[in-house]
């Protein structure tokens, strides 16, 4: 990924020395002629397209700052309602993601998440334990949501 | 134009405001350090991020000032403050602060004594 970002700004610089004008307006001109190049040579690549994975990674900061605005929607209600019948406990969650940054990112976002907390990663990074404020109902739909939450984060790594 | 920007900082900081607010709530009337660290660690990180992005917004259309540091620390914020939410309960957790009315607390703790064990 990092590659054919690089070669679209060579493309970019290429474009501004062939045109002999050295303004802003040029070097995107030539970005995005670049980047349409790039585009049609897209299988000699190792990897993907590159703005498929910045169109995730923009997905996914959309997605936390959604989950950040529910989970203190979620944290208000809890804290203003006054009767205080939350059932807490911890819960070992599996993972299917390898490197340490996207283990990073996942245990952020399930901290930003209404009514969970990471606790520990176990030693193999196979295993999340996560707290849960409200241990009965919300287990089997946070499981669904950590699978979308895999799922994006895995777009953005593939 | 400029009498809707207006409401929409106010909003921002009044919002930010009140979750704060609702976080210290939240810290008194938790049982727990592990319930706590939940009120603590979201409610006060949007309170504040909220507050911060109602100031940028005052002196960026009042002035005419574009504060970048004010928007960076609200990126600081928002990365920092989950992993230290995770850092304060696991401390807790590995020096043996207690939970409160415990249903599925054996996961974590099964862990530990196995790796006792070994």
């Amino acid at each position: 990924m990092a590659f054919q970002i690089l070669l679209n700004v060579f493309l970019g610089f290429l474009w501004m020395f062939f045109t002999v004008s050295y303004e802003p307006v040029t070097f995107l001109k030539g970005y995005l002629l670049g980047l349409v190049i790039i585009f049609s040579f897209r299988r000699f690549f190792q990897s993907r397209f590159y703005l498929l994975r910045v169109i995730a990674a923009i997905n996914l900061v959309l997605l936390f700052i959604k989950e950040l605005i529910l989970s203190n929607i979620s944290v208000i209600k809890l804290v203003l309602k006054p009767k205080l019948d939350i059932r807490p406990g911890i819960f070992a969650l599996p993972t299917v993601l390898e490197k340490e940054w996207e283990i990073t990112i996942l245990a952020n976002l399930i901290t930003l998440t209404p009514g969970t907390l990471v606790v520990d990663v176990s030693e193999d990074n196979k295993l999340l334990y996560i707290h849960a404020i409200d241990i009965d109902d919300v287990e089997d739909a946070i499981i669904s949501i950590k699978d979308s939450f895999e799922k994006a984060i895995m777009e953005v790594s593939r | 134009m400029i009498g809707i920007i207006n409401i929409i900082i106010v909003l921002f900081i009044i919002i930010g405001a009140f979750l704060s607010l609702v976080a210290a709530f939240g810290v008194l009337k938790f049982p727990d350090v592990y319930t706590r660290n939940h009120a603590a660690s979201k409610s006060a990180t949007l309170g504040v991020m909220s507050i911060l992005l109602g100031t940028f917004l005052y002196f960026y259309v009042e002035k005419g000032h574009f504060d970048s540091s004010v928007l960076l620390g609200i990126v600081f914020i928002f990365i920092t403050s989950p992993v230290a939410g995770h850092l304060i309960s696991r401390a807790a957790y590995n020096s043996g602060v207690k939970l409160w009315d415990k249903s599925v607390q054996d996961d974590l703790k099964l862990a530990a004594k196995s790796k006792k064990k070994n």
